[in-house]
């Protein structure tokens, strides 16, 4: 098997803040590996921008790094200096933010940003390079691309000034993309676009993407792998079919759960009670034991005293101790009645 | 009692939080703050702990006049910053000088305050026409400077109330003056915050109970912005008194019979020739080092009070 | 961009009409209109001819009308205190003025926008924050605290340069000038350095300020997560955003030196319209006062009307039409 095109490996952020130090992302591992979509959901403040800003080495001061490995291509990232990190931002890992208009310069033509991030990366004469950003504002669907290319950002609607920063992002051809929340800001029939754009130039470029969102529904539409995180940590981790049919995480289950059907007759929403600790307020042991339903279903109390790393759960891996001792598949059977009996007991 | 209880609890709520943390940990606003602290008290109280003064003609000597301060060859101990051309102690003059500097400043700032403030409320509450005037108003004013405006409002007030009469007033106008060169950024602060409210929907709800919508705003307004207000009211009797400093030194400030730093100034400038540089160098100080710390304090207080900086 | 234009002078225009009607009411209320238009020897009779000729028995709006006409044309009476017509004073003032107050605006930008970048870059070097902290002495310290302290160094002590005055002057039509004489020279040193200083600790500040601001948009994080060069972030791009609203700040400055010049012309004796101007304070004559707001109250629109344009030249979003299009 190839090795992953990227490996994060115990990262730690912290914040430190008169207060003391606040631990925003706590020893999280997870791997991409080459073209793959991993989707990472969660809460506002579950820290999962925080996570895609440390892999391109955008994390703002006080923000820093405090421990554990990211590694790119083999090679470690994450203690670069600023010259070296700055020829991979762009060439090798990109970004997309949430929001297409402040995110593009007002006072420059979009084709002028193009071909300098063009120019910045690859030895292009100046005419290879506008050549090379028509075909790019082509290829991400902008009409008219070589009129068009010196326009100015305000003259472009909501959905087309974020396939004009897509194709910024695309412009050096980057082996990863870290999307954070791509289409939160834009319309929902927009958004549509935007999830399929995505995913066609991942598949032509070859490009891995880390979609960072909270939208449940556009990673099942895009991501083949998702991590939930939580406070954090990361609570699951797995294909993403399974995580949404199979979750075995309670939070995990109590998300889906929370998802109403059209279907369904229920006459309350369910919900998960209570809400995310605050920073400053993490429980001990599992973050998500206050919360949780099948506490006691553990023994010793090991919830509030222990915190479970990732563990196999099924065809996914949970940080849960359910599923402490328990490792390799099972039958699909088991697993079907397992979820069945979760959701029932979360749901009001 | 339970008010009392109140108060204590906020003086604690206060001393706990991240602005007297900030504070704490700069050392230049505290010095800024123990200096603008000297000065003002020394100006408050001047008229008992001045070594001399200045005002009492018996207790002048000519034969003292023109004494350099203490330290050097030809100066007398008794006058730590020298005298001037009337024998007056230059330290009492500038304590005093102190005083009306202060109080004409702190009192404009004050008024300005009011006037912007309740300019603001209107303009944002009632909106329409009246709104479009007051805001007028003041871009045209904006696009003035402080200084000319009040240089006009002083020089009208001469023309009508006429010379002689104008001395008595002249502190008033000056207040006024001062005043009104300044009220606009008051009134446009407020005003953000009024419209940002006005558009709640308590507001909307409280007019639909009966109730009276203009006082409930008023409560949520004012709290809200009083942080801004705050700073800005600070730097603004910086301002207000370099600018009554100004107009005192053109001629056009306070009467000669109370004289502020801005008069001593002046006064001194006359002598700078003939080498009596004290006369007008130590006022020029104190002048200095009053603004200047009240500058650095209302500086800091903007980036404690600025959410977005923390 | 042609209707924008209009819609501009027609406010100019507005705001003339009310600075006129201000300087016309300090005129009419403020003592006898005629005395300040006609000389002191004037007898009675020539008062009635006057009065009439001005139509002072005519309704208010038909005397404000002519002081319009008048004004337009450059009339505003005889000054009360040099018994010479006003518009003559301006005209032999103005150059002073001018000069002074273009060269203090240069100092400003040539030297307040470098350090407005460099204090916005290296925030934590000890230059930055001793460039700051003397911006904030800079602040604190009046016009003419300024003027004093660098005659009593310059003049006084050392001798080197001229405490008042402007020099030799040369005469080019109706233009005095003080550029093309070493006294001339020497004499605008003191001043422009007292009256620049202001302008330097503004753009500074105001630079540094901008660009910070700057530095945290979104805008910016993009470009750097593109992997651009310190350099393009920093002067391709940052730059060019922090730069832009400094400019329409630094055109209405250019007005207010104007009339802080008036404390400068003070204190170094410059002849200029601010002195001009405050004698006419002390003094409490009114044509001069009036005739002083009208022009300053012009040159302020002209300066607003000039710099709205120049912004609506440099960012483009204020030019072209939104096109649509998904």
């Amino acid at each position: 098997m190839n090795p992953p095109l990227l490996q994060v490996k115990n990262l730690r952020i912290e914040f430190p803040t008169r207060r003391g130090i606040l631990v925003a992302v706590d020893d999280i591992s997870f791997d991409i590996a080459a073209g793959e979509v991993l989707g990472v959901v969660g809460e506002s403040g579950a820290g999962k921008s925080l996570t895609g800003a440390a892999v391109i080495g955008l994390l703002e001061p006080p923000g820093r790094i405090a421990g554990g490995e990211i590694i790119f291509n083999g090679k470690r990232i994450d203690n670069l200096p600023f010259e070296e990190i700055r020829k991979i931002r762009g060439r090798e890992i990109g970004a997309i933010f949430q929001d297409p208009l402040t995110s593009l310069n007002p006072l420059y033509t979009i084709g002028r940003q193009i071909t300098e991030t063009i120019e910045t990366h690859l030895a292009l004469t100046h005419a290879q390079a506008r050549t090379r950003a028509i075909e790019l504002l082509n290829e991400v669907g902008i009409p008219a691309a070589d009129k068009r290319i010196d326009h100015y950002p305000h003259q472009f609607s909501g959905g087309m000034r974020q396939r004009v920063v897509i194709s910024l992002a695309l412009a050096a051809n980057p082996k990863l993309i870290i999307a954070d929340e791509p289409t939160t800001a834009l319309d929902v029939s927009i958004q549509a676009q935007i999830i399929t754009l995505l995913k066609k130039l991942g598949r032509e470029h070859g490009t891995a993407v880390m979609l960072v969102t909270h939208d449940m529904g556009v990673i099942a539409e895009t991501a083949d792998r998702v991590a939930v995180m939580y406070a954090g940590r990361i609570a699951e981790i797995g294909p993403v079919a399974d995580v949404i049919h199979h979750p075995q995480h309670p939070y995990t289950i109590g998300l889906m759960g929370a998802i109403p059907n059209v279907g369904d007759n229920n006459e309350r929403l369910a919900q998960i009670d209570g809400s995310m600790p605050r920073l400053t307020a993490i429980p001990a042991g599992c973050a998500f034991n206050p919360r949780c339903t099948r506490r006691a279903d553990v023994p010793n109390q090991r919830c509030t005293t222990e915190r479970p790393g990732l563990l196999p759960a099924g065809m996914t891996q949970a940080a849960c101790w359910l599923h402490a001792g328990q490792s390799g598949k099972r039958s699909e059977a088991e697993n079907e009645k397992k979820s069945d009996e979760n959701r029932k007991m979360v749901s009001v | 009692m339970a008010a009392l209880i109140n108060v204590v609890d906020s003086f604690r709520r206060f001393f706990d939080g991240d602005v007297w943390y900030s504070f704490k940990r700069n050392p230049l606003v505290i010095v800024a703050t123990v200096a603008a602290l000297i000065g003002i008290l020394g100006a408050a109280f001047a008229p008992w702990i001045a070594p001399h003064n200045p005002f009492d003609l018996k207790t002048l000597n000519l034969l003292d006049a023109f004494s350099p301060p203490a330290w050097s060859e030809l100066g007398k101990p008794q006058f730590w910053l020298g005298t001037d051309d009337q024998g007056r102690d230059v330290l009492s003059t500038i304590m005093h000088g102190s005083r009306v500097s202060l109080v004409v400043g702190i009192c404009a700032v004050f008024l300005s305050m009011v006037v912007g403030i309740t300019l603001g409320l209107i303009s944002g509450y009632v909106g329409g026409s009246v709104d479009a005037f007051i805001m007028r108003v003041a871009d045209i004013q904006l696009s003035f400077p402080a200084i000319l405006i009040a240089l006009l409002i002083d020089g009208v007030a001469r023309a009508v109330i006429g010379k002689e009469h104008h001395d008595q007033v002249a502190v008033y106008v000056l207040i006024f003056a001062i005043a009104a060169s300044g009220w606009v950024q008051y009134a446009r602060t407020v005003r953000g915050s009024t419209l940002v409210e006005r558009n709640k929907e308590y507001v909307q709800a409280a007019q639909v109970i009966g109730r009276r919508s203009l006082a409930i705003m008023f409560s949520h307004v004012l709290p809200n912005v009083m942080g801004p207000v705050f700073v800005l009211a600070t730097l603004h009797v910086g301002t207000a008194i370099i600018t009554e400093a100004t107009l005192s030194f053109l001629g056009v400030g306070v009467p000669p019979t109370q004289p502020s730093l801005g008069t001593l100034i002046r006064v001194g400038n006359d002598f700078l020739f003939s080498g009596e540089w004290w006369i007008t160098v130590f006022p020029g100080l104190a002048l200095v080092f009053l603004v200047l710390s009240i500058n650095i304090i209302g500086d800091w207080l903007r980036d404690a009070l600025n959410p977005k900086l923390r | 961009m042609l209707a924008f234009i209009i819609r501009r002078l027609l406010q100019s225009i507005l705001v003339m009409l009310a600075v006129g009607f201000i300087a016309f009411s300090l005129f009419n209320f403020t003592g006898d209109p005629v005395a300040l238009m006609l000389p002191p020897e004037a007898t009675q009779l020539d008062r009635e001819e006057v009065r009439k000729t001005l139509g002072l028995d005519q309704p208010f709006y038909v005397q404000f009308a002519v002081f319009v006409q008048n004004a337009l044309q450059g009339n505003f009476g005889i000054s009360l205190r040099l018994g010479r017509p006003v518009s003559q004073l301006l005209i032999e003032r103005l150059p002073a003025t001018l000069e002074l107050a273009t060269t203090a605006a240069v100092l400003g930008l040539l030297i307040g926008i470098p350090l407005g970048i460099y204090t916005a870059l290296k925030r934590e070097s000890w230059t930055s924050k001793l460039l700051l902290t003397g911006s904030l002495i800079g602040v604190s310290l009046p016009n003419f605290l300024i003027g004093i302290f660098l005659i009593l160094i310059f003049a006084v002590w050392l001798g080197w340069l001229p405490s008042f005055g402007r020099g030799d002057v040369t005469q080019l039509g109706l233009w005095t000038t003080g550029f093309l004489t070493e006294s001339g020279l020497k004499a605008l040193v003191l001043p422009a350095i007292t009256l620049g200083f202001y302008p330097v600790t503004l753009f500074m500040r105001l630079v540094r300020a901008q660009m910070l601001e700057v530095l945290r948009t979104d805008y910016i994080k993009f470009a750097r997560a593109r992997g651009l060069t310190n350099n393009a972030v920093y002067f391709g791009h940052a730059l060019k955003n922090t730069l832009v609203p400094v400019i329409t700040i630094a055109g209405l400055q250019l007005g207010g030196l104007i009339a802080f010049a008036i404390i400068t012309e003070t204190v170094f004796q410059w002849p200029g319209m601010g002195l001009l101007f405050i004698q006419a304070v002390q003094f409490a004559d009114i044509p001069v006062m009036a005739a002083y707001l009208c022009l300053i109250g012009f040159i302020f629109v002209s300066i607003n009307l000039m710099v709205d344009v120049l912004y609506y030249i440099v960012d483009p979003r204020l030019r072209t039409d939104r096109a649509g299009g998904h």
